[in-house]
């Protein structure tokens, strides 16, 4: 009980954990840790709210339809993980802007959320291009040993190295 | 035998408990941190490249010797080399602008980051939305640019499966031993940058 309270874990027992995880997700649901195609479905199923036909005869949504299935399950699995985690060891707070984005453009809410915002949407559209994010691609192809795994997973932090350091530079906040 | 079946009710809470040891460990991790994540991009602290490393050399050895004993089923996504390759830059970009990916954006919204589920979760579903508005144009044309179909690295090496898990295995070990020195030398370096020795005199 006393390492589930902890603040946090090394990174090799995290390592460790998160691949015994997936190994475990493969022998009892026969699928991977992924989590990009939800928001896929969860998209389809706002656009539904305003329009189901135009949901019903979209190529995307008839190939990943808007239901509820594993995947979809594993992604509220996460919120509940994570906040259980940080309540547990007393590490839980709410905050609006992270302390490293206050000190490079200021503790101004609306342009952590907007810059936030257009990440989240480029997130979004490229793990679906993509076919998958740093869950289905790195954790899980590249195990796989998928090329598609691989180039994904060098594009991802090829490109994200290069944003960070043109944002952010390398030196101390 | 091979995976187990498990299908409906059960099966969704299956998912829910595998998601919540997801977001757990990835909190204790500290995965989910814009710091730990910005940093790992700016290359100054390999604290993430580690885990994910050690995650994916695990999973690596263990999910194919599952599959070798008949416990689990491979599932190879196909290469497209137009869709995978734009679709990871753009997302690196969207990567480092967040600071989160879809995963740790949920999970970061978990520990009380409002700005992972305002920006992040919403910015994700415009951006998935958008995606299948723009996937039937795509489909005739960009996406069948460098389809390779499920192909993996043993096949493209000429290697056996075995072999090739050995020297992934071996990469991934130097790679996280050589990125622990580093983080070890800067956290040597640490104390003396951030003045933690000056106060007593004052």
């Amino acid at each position: 009980m006393a390492w589930l309270k902890q603040k946090e874990w090394p990174w090799w027992q995290a390592g460790l954990l998160l691949g015994l995880l997936n190994m475990f997700a493969f022998f009892t649901a026969n699928y991977y840790l992924s989590t990009s195609t939800t928001f896929s479905r969860a998209a389809g199923m706002i656009v539904s709210l305003f329009s189901p036909e135009h949901v019903a005869a979209n190529a995307y949504y008839q190939a990943h339809m808007p239901i509820v299935d594993w995947q979809f399950m594993l992604v509220i699995g996460i919120f509940i993980g994570a906040w259980l985690s940080a309540k547990l060891s007393g590490s839980f707070r709410l905050s609006l802007v992270p302390t490293l984005f206050a000190s490079r453009f200021g503790p101004g809410a609306a342009k952590r959320w907007g810059i936030g915002l257009l990440g989240g949407v480029l997130l979004g559209f490229g793990a679906r291009m993509a076919d998958g994010c740093t869950s289905g691609h790195s954790l899980s192809g590249a195990a796989q040993l998928a090329v598609s795994g691989w180039l994904a997973t060098a594009g991802f932090f090829v490109a994200g190295i290069a944003t960070a350091l043109v944002v952010y530079g390398r030196r101390n906040y | 035998m091979g995976p187990l079946q498990i299908t409906g009710t059960a099966r969704l809470l299956l998912g829910l408990a595998t998601g919540i040891a997801f977001g757990f460990i990835l909190q204790k991790g500290q995965a989910l941190k814009y710091q730990k994540i910005l940093d790992a991009l700016r290359l100054r602290d390999f604290t993430i490249w580690k885990l994910m490393f050690t995650a994916i050399g695990v999973g690596m050895i263990g999910i194919h010797l599952m599959n070798a004993a008949g416990l689990a089923t491979l599932q190879i996504k196909p290469t497209i080399l137009s869709a995978n390759l734009l679709g990871s830059l753009i997302f690196g970009v969207g990567f480092a602008l967040l600071g989160f990916c879809p995963g740790t954006c949920v999970g970061a919204a978990g520990e009380g980051n409002l700005d992972g589920l305002a920006s992040g979760v919403v910015g994700l579903l415009i951006g998935a939305g958008l995606y299948a508005e723009v996937y039937p144009y795509l489909l005739p044309d960009f996406l069948k640019v460098g389809a390779l179909g499920k192909i993996t690295l043993p096949q493209l090496l000429g290697l056996g499966v075995w072999p090739t898990i050995m020297l992934v295995s071996a990469l991934l070990a130097l790679a996280v031993w050589y990125l622990d020195t580093v983080d070890r030398g800067a956290l040597a370096v640490e104390p003396k940058k951030t003045g933690l020795t000056a106060p007593s005199r004052a």
